[in-house]
């Protein structure tokens, strides 16, 4: 496993009445990519904030790279990259501006400023735009510019606060090949996501976190034995055969069928698929027609309802200003 | 200058390229509290250059002022226009500045919304810094706003006794009282929410502030109480010096008292800016 990244203890932290963060353990190792999964208002953000320095906890603890993130603030902020979810660039500037101002602020002379910021936006493959301003960039570009602005020094964790939200099909995998791309060079990400699907591309360990407490923890494997393999939906000829239909599913399955909205249609969560395969032929030899059978693959709403009992919808807090 | 577009722009990111940036252990020593000040007055004028309209505040308003209170004013208070400019432009001098610093809070309050102020926080500078290079920044400004008022002044028929040394040092005693009165202004834009509540809540505190002074008229008329306030006013003792030293008057006393409120306005407001700023959400 290696030394510890991130350790938390007891991490709490309240806007007023709300509880955004209420008791938060991470033990995040050296190396890789720890993902932090969660609806809209769970605590993500501010989790991150306080451990990238910017928020002060209300209680617990929290060590980055070995460093108390109150005590050893400064120590911490020269060692980490921060991300946030909105862009942390200057929309007013251009692309080398932001990257040469950063590379200043971090002590680079002004020659060599200028050559580390041209080789960055090579890099991301933002040197034509590299004399626009940013706020004239399209939404990929500017996630891009936001990363590269976190490696100016580069850095031995990097916090990337929902990258890819709002972005489309192809930038997205864009910024998914810059994150391997870090972890390839050994850099430790900590990366926040509202995506179950990002989550298990990306990271070897995930945190599920809800209402500011984490959930679940462990590799996307272990997290989606916890959910079951997936579900099935089974949608029926005949709508009047839907109770046979669920009493067959349930003792094949091992699991019970539910009727859906449809009332033709039933599902399962299923722990083990190589029932599945059975419990359509115990159907066929049961007399029962069956028009539709699919598998899916837990989505983040299933793997929600099954870790918390309640639906990922979005708090109505916006999780941090 | 650069016509491709988006889509061409966002070439793929290149693997070996992407390393070779990574690969990079370059950890530059960590630059002093002076050099992260200035780099941030840097990224201000930028935005200047970037942002040319922020400027529609420092040319228009005082040249409105000098018209206005001139003409308007001028005859009846000193019985001619010309007599009135020779003590009402350095008041106004002193008015456009300080009416000006009010833009700071306004600005920090919408930049400080921003994620960049999250990178910021986060880097390991000294934190003041970000906040020190704006109102750097916003010394150009009053320079700018400063230098369009005697331009206007002189065309109009100012004639200043103190000869061009007298100007330059008001000019600069004006500069110092500005940035040390923004931190004023840096706290109310870190208490108050919106740009609009800065905006409203600083003209609340100026337009007392420079109406109750010595800018427009000798305090002789007003009653005792009135004189009383007036006396205390920090801007009336900078409108007396900045008055005598482009009339050739070296007002020793009265420098000494600008200068001190000038210390005290940043030993008050800037520590409390700063506890604000850290604990900011």
């Amino acid at each position: 496993m290696g030394k510890l990244a991130i350790e938390t203890r007891g991490l709490k932290k309240s806007f007023g009445t709300t509880h955004a963060v209420a008791g938060v353990d991470l033990a995040v190792s050296a190396g890789g990519v720890y993902g932090v999964l969660g609806p809209n208002g769970a605590g993500k953000t501010t989790t991150i904030r306080m451990l990238a320095t910017l928020l002060r906890p209300d209680a617990g603890e929290a060590q980055v790279l070995g460093y108390d993130v109150v005590r050893d603030a400064r120590a911490v902020r020269s060692r980490v990259g921060l991300t946030g979810q909105f862009a942390s660039v200057d929309e007013d500037l251009t692309g080398v501006e932001n990257l040469l101002l950063l590379a200043r602020l971090l002590g680079y002379s002004r020659r060599r400023g200028r050559e580390r910021a041209a080789d960055l936006l090579d890099a991301f493959g933002l040197a034509e735009a590299a004399d626009r301003q940013v706020k004239k960039y399209s939404g990929g570009m500017r996630r891009r510019i936001d990363i590269a602005a976190s490696l100016v020094v580069t850095p031995e964790l990097i916090f990337l606060d929902e990258p890819t939200t709002g972005l489309d099909p192809r930038s997205r995998n864009q910024v998914w090949e810059i994150v391997r791309g870090m972890v390839a060079e050994g850099a430790t990400v900590l990366l926040t996501t509202q995506y179950l699907d990002e989550a298990d591309q990306l990271a070897d360990r995930i945190a599920v976190i809800d209402h500011g407490k984490v959930i679940a923890e462990g590799s996307s494997g272990q997290l989606k034995a916890s959910v079951g393999a997936g579900s099935l939906h089974v949608r029926l000829r005949a709508p009047e055969q839907r109770a046979e239909a669920e009493r067959v599913l349930a003792g094949v399955l091992e699991v019970p069928a539910e009727p859906s909205a449809d009332p033709a249609a039933l599902s399962a969560r299923i722990s083990d698929p190589e029932r599945v395969a059975r419990s359509l032929a115990e159907l066929s030899r049961s007399g029962i027609d069956v028009t539709e059978f699919a598998l899916g693959q837990p989505s983040l709403d299933e793997a929600f309802l099954a870790l918390t009992g309640h639906a990922a919808e979005e708090t109505p807090e916006e999780d941090a200003a | 200058m650069n016509a491709t577009s988006a889509e061409q722009a966002s070439a793929p990111v290149t693997e070996d390229a992407l390393r070779s940036v990574l690969l990079v252990g370059e950890r530059p020593s960590r630059p002093g509290p002076v050099l992260t000040s200035l780099t941030f007055g840097w990224r201000a004028l930028l935005k200047i250059k970037h942002v040319p309209e922020q400027l529609v505040d420092v040319t228009m308003f005082p040249i409105m002022f000098t018209l206005m209170f001139t003409y308007l004013f001028g005859g009846a208070l000193a019985g001619s226009t010309q007599a009135y400019l020779q003590f009402l432009l350095p008041g106004i001098l002193v008015q456009a500045n300080v009416m000006i610093t009010m833009n700071t809070g306004i600005t920090l309050n919408t930049d400080i919304q921003k994620g960049v102020f999250d990178r910021f926080r986060s880097l390991p500078v000294w934190r003041p810094s970000p906040l020190v290079g704006a109102l750097l920044g916003d010394v150009m400004r009053y320079s700018i706003g400063s230098a369009i008022v005697i331009t206007l002044g002189l065309v109009l028929g100012f004639r200043p006794e103190g000869g061009a040394v007298g100007v330059v040092l008001s000019v600069v005693l004006l500069l110092v009282f500005s940035f040390c009165l923004s931190w004023l202004w840096t706290m109310l834009s870190l208490i108050l929410r919106t740009p609009n509540s800065v905006a409203g809540v600083s003209m609340m505190v100026m337009f007392p502030l420079t109406f109750v002074s010595n800018i427009f008229v000798d305090p002789k008329t007003m009653p005792g109480w009135l004189q009383a306030v007036v006396e205390v006013n920090p801007i009336t003792h900078l409108a007396t010096v900045v008055r005598g030293l482009m009339h050739g008057s070296v007002p020793a006393g009265e420098i000494g008292w600008v200068l001190v409120s000038s210390v005290l306005l940043v030993a008050v407001f800037g520590p409390i800016t700063m506890v604000l700023y850290r604990n900011k959400k």
